[in-house]
């Protein structure tokens, strides 16, 4: 079995103490800000990327994914004990997981996410690990005229199937793409957009955009709102084990919720939010038994369904990034980012020149996986006390990592300036309703996009048509072409803004 | 005419004026043609692009009715100039600036100011909790960034260090 030499390479990487203790201080890490609201996995992983410099190339990785995933553990902690989700693929675990809390049914409600989410992100490492191989295959089959098809579609996909206004999302990835292009075009050697300031002509860095964006410009939009008022269920969390009932109930949804996830997350654009969102609206529609906790009342379905889609999601989301080396959402972007810093070039050439870094890294998930369920099951108590930590302890904080973070990358102070400017334009998203992850998802592809539109017409000589009689390239375009037209569909329109406005 | 989107219509002027923007600017370097792209090729195509989906959306937020007119509220400029002065006084007290002969005071001194000014952002914020969490913060910072990940900071203040 291919498959199993392959993962005992990974397991001998993923089980040095070094690299374990990175697992941990991801996991924990990630645990953490799942639990706290107000900041997110996206904004974590680009403070802690200055950090990773000194470390090797797998335990950087080790450590960034253990975030991401943790992230989605972290947040169903607060969804079901606070109704706040402390993460955004929580939304719809807040609204039966809390009814269950106010029951008296933390404990069960706790259990199924865990269990669930464990369960699930198994499985996804599974998946993961049996599908990159022949994805990998297919990738060096593409030329650049693909790779650029692939990427449109990759951008098509991100925004359709996010939330908000499509036109908007669409123009946001064209502002991201054109900053990706300030800076040193490599073909020429002309400096573009870069007003003669010296540190612009190597480019905006993304940690910079990252943290302006998602960072101070979140802090400010939270700090604008009056403060919630929190109830927490800490008292409450008693007798953690569901009953035979209860596992009778969840066992089918965290199924259904484990396969749903796991497909979505390898679409572009996919992940762990999509995923949660879809698994909840069809755990709705399955028959309930009689007798069975309506949904929205503290239904355990709603809660384990929910939770393991978004983590099968947030697992199989690696595949077109390790695979294709494309980011299909806002923080494998970033993971496309730490990569690049270590000198590792994200594509399918990685699985050859590194297998021990993208065996290690899969094997550490499901290591990292098994850590996070007696993180978050027995430690429970632990994380409740944190959800006491008033936000204003902790702004500050964030705002200091923000700045020491940025600093660091460079050791210059005009990248302190730009995490400003970057942080005012973040608001400014946020007061218009544009929805910031697009942008850094054309960010990050827009040098790779050029660069590849560059190739394909020269080989083509300037003829456009190359895109459509290239059989591949014609296929990803069409299949771009076919999501577009799908989502501006009246009848689908109007289901699609219902799915993200309900609850 | 209405504005129907308040939301909509001041992000489509957003749009079209950065795409205008980048458009122009890239017609100051080589366009080029297909086979042969000049560094101004694919921004000023992105640029037309932007400024296109802009005018869409601007058109639209005239048109489309909206549930109270989306309206974009009330700025807050309380947390946003104290957030951002927060870490503009960070970036000169860390390493000073020595274009205006600002001496750097170390990273100490830059972490209390940061704190204390983005603390003032929020109402209530009192002296004696900020200090405790500034004096907190900067040994943590110390301890992390300075000693374990031996990260080059000026720490302390030019006259000290």
């Amino acid at each position: 079995m291919e498959l199993l030499s392959h993962l005992s390479i990974g397991f001998g990487v993923a089980f040095t103490p070094i690299n374990l203790l990175y697992c941990l201080i991801g996991c924990i890490l990630g645990t953490l800000i799942g639990v706290l609201p107000g900041i997110g996995p996206v904004a974590t992983i680009a403070m802690l990327l200055p950090a990773t410099y000194a470390l090797p190339p797998v335990s950087a990785l080790i450590m960034l994914a253990g975030i991401y995933y943790g992230a989605q553990y972290g947040g169903s902690t607060t969804a079901i004990l606070v109704n706040l989700p402390g993460e955004s693929s929580s939304v719809v675990t807040c609204i039966d997981g809390y009814q269950m809390a106010r029951k008296g049914r933390a404990g069960p409600a706790l259990a199924a996410a865990g269990l669930g989410s464990f369960f699930a992100g198994c499985v996804g490492t599974l998946i993961l690990a049996a599908f990159a191989p022949p994805l990998t295959e297919l990738a060096f089959k593409f030329g650049p005229a693909e790779y650029f098809a692939l990427m449109i579609l990759g951008l098509i996909g991100a925004v359709v199937l996010a939330s908000g206004s499509l036109l908007k999302a669409i123009a946001m990835i064209v502002l991201g793409l054109l900053l990706g292009l300030v800076g040193t075009d490599v073909n020429s050697g002309v400096a573009r957009f870069s007003f003669d300031i010296p540190e612009l002509t190597d480019g905006i860095g993304f940690v910079t955009i990252a943290m302006g964006v998602f960072g101070y410009g979140e802090i400010i939009s939270n700090l604008a709102q009056p403060e919630h008022e929190r109830e927490v269920f800490t008292a409450k969390v008693s007798g953690l084990f569901p009953t035979k009932e209860d596992f009778k109930n969840m066992l089918p949804a965290v199924l259904r919720g484990t396969f749903l996830g796991s497909a979505l997350g390898i679409l572009p654009g996919g992940g762990a939010l999509l995923a949660a969102f879809a698994a909840y609206a069809l755990e709705k529609k399955v028959r309930s038994k009689p007798g069975e906790v309506p949904f929205g009342q503290g239904n355990i379905r709603g809660v384990a369904a929910p939770e393991s889609a978004n983590n099968a999601g947030a697992q199989t989301s690696f595949i077109p990034l390790l695979t294709l080396g494309i980011p299909p959402n806002a923080v494998m972007a970033l993971m496309v980012g730490a990569m690049t810093i270590h000198n590792i070039q994200p594509g399918p050439q990685v699985m050859t020149s590194n297998p021990e870094l993208f065996w290690g890294l899969i094997a550490s998930m499901w290591i990292g996986n098994a850590m996070l369920v007696i993180l978050n099951l027995p430690l429970i108590g632990m994380w409740i006390k944190l959800l006491t930590v008033p936000y204003r302890y902790l702004f500050p904080a964030i705002v200091l990592f923000c700045a020491i973070g940025v600093y660091s990358t460079n050791n210059n102070t005009f990248d302190i300036w730009m995490v400003g400017i970057f942080g005012v334009i973040g608001y400014l998203f946020v007061k218009l309703g544009c929805e910031p992850a697009p942008l850094l998802l054309g960010f990050i592809l827009g040098p790779m996009m050029e660069e590849n539109l560059r190739r394909a017409l020269l080989l083509s000589r300037g003829d456009w048509s190359v895109f459509v009689t290239r059989p591949l390239s014609a296929g990803l375009l069409g299949a771009a072409l076919l999501l577009l037209v799908i989502v501006l569909l009246p009848s689908i329109k109007n289901k699609r803004e219902e799915a993200f406005v309900e609850e | 005419m209405n504005i129907k989107s308040q939301k909509d219509f001041f992000s489509g002027l957003m749009f079209m004026g950065v795409g205008v923007a980048f458009a122009w600017g890239a017609t100051t370097y080589n366009v080029g043609e297909g086979a042969r792209m000049g560094p101004g090729y694919f921004p000023l195509m992105l640029g037309i692009l932007m400024a296109v989906l802009g005018a869409v959306i601007t058109f639209k937020s005239l048109v489309v009715e909206t549930v109270g007119g989306d309206k974009i509220g009330k700025w807050a400029w309380k947390p946003l100039s104290f957030i951002i002065l927060a870490n503009l006084v960070f970036g000169i007290l860390l390493a000073g600036l020595p274009s205006i002969k600002i001496p750097a005071m170390g990273m100490i001194v830059a972490i209390y100011a940061l704190t204390f000014i983005s603390s003032m952002a929020e109402e209530g914020w009192k002296v004696k909790n900020t200090f405790i969490l500034a004096t907190v913060l900067a040994i943590g910072s110390y301890l992390a960034f300075v000693v374990l990940l031996k990260l080059q900071f000026p720490v302390w203040p030019f006259f000290i260090g």
